[in-house]
């Protein structure tokens, strides 16, 4: 049932950024261009997922425990340090360079492999650099 | 009108398929955490295999694209490898340090009100919007 689950919200989401052109970069990069020829369409994409979203949250707050597993494993900090700051700049610039961001990315390796595996390829370099420097930073 | 019918309707697949995903499994759908736990995470079938078949989901759904829409805007050409691997360097290093992109800070974020995704998402969409404005 979970991977059938997963499988199907694996999907959805997939549909969800091709049916609001979010897995073309050219899209989003019109979208982040608002001193420029400013396209504005994904304002929607991320209004519409919110509204939907506010309202999940609305249910699990009345809700025990999720369907399928014991515990909500939702974060609860509220801190803000320099890695949420810093971490979030230096992927806005790297979003606002192709115009991808994760899933998009994803999507690009059917859709324009060419640049799909380029980038994609980097952000698992990317996310691998952090997971050694993070493992050596516990050990110290 | 269908200019913004395609962006709501495809708005609403993801706040669905985020919201289903937290009722069902109780946890964050970040496309980026999903992605690190996929590669990175302790084996096992709920922290390896179920995010590998999320993101596999995600790329079938995304390959949908130009069937499903009538496409207004056309792919760029190719683009030059050094900005595509920078781009995805600082993608995938950035969203790890700040917990979060597009999906985990900007959608299932903001929707559950939390302080530090509505900071990291401000944050990510300034410096993008300044990228785009020194690029172009």
């Amino acid at each position: 049932m979970m991977i059938l689950i997963t499988l199907f919200c694996g999907i959805l989401f997939g549909v969800g950024l091709a049916l609001s052109q979010m897995t073309n970069p050219a899209v989003v990069l019109g979208f982040l261009d608002i001193f420029g020829n400013w396209n504005p369409s994904l304002i929607f994409v991320m209004g519409s997922a919110i509204v939907v979203g506010v309202i999940s949250y609305a249910i699990k707050n009345g809700r025990q425990a999720p369907w399928l597993a014991k515990n909500w494993s939702v974060p609860t900090h509220t801190h803000i340090d320099a890695k949420l700051v810093i971490g979030s700049a230096l992927f806005g610039i790297g979003w606002g360079l192709s115009g991808y961001c994760p899933g998009p990315g994803l999507t690009a390796l059917v859709n324009n492999p060419q640049e799909g595996f380029y980038f994609i390829g980097a952000v698992i370099i990317g996310s691998g650099i952090f997971y050694i420097q993070n493992k050596r930073l516990a050990k110290a | 009108m269908t200019d913004i019918l395609y962006p709501i309707l495809g708005g609403l697949c993801i706040g669905l398929s985020a919201s289903i995903y937290l009722l069902a499994t109780g946890k964050i759908m970040g496309i980026s955490g999903l992605l690190s736990q996929a590669l990175f995470g302790p084996p096992g079938m709920n922290t390896k295999w179920l995010p590998l078949i999320f993101l596999v989901g995600t790329v079938v759904g995304g390959a949908s694209y130009g069937v499903l829409t009538h496409q207004t805007v056309p792919f760029p050409d190719p683009r030059s490898p050094l900005l595509l691997i920078t781009s995805g360097l600082l993608v995938g290093y950035g969203t790890r340090l700040g917990s979060g992109c597009t999906s985990g800070h900007g959608v299932c974020g903001i929707s559950r009100g939390s302080i530090r995704s509505l900071t990291a998402t401000a944050i990510f969409m300034v410096t993008a919007i300044l990228t785009v404005m020194i690029t172009k």
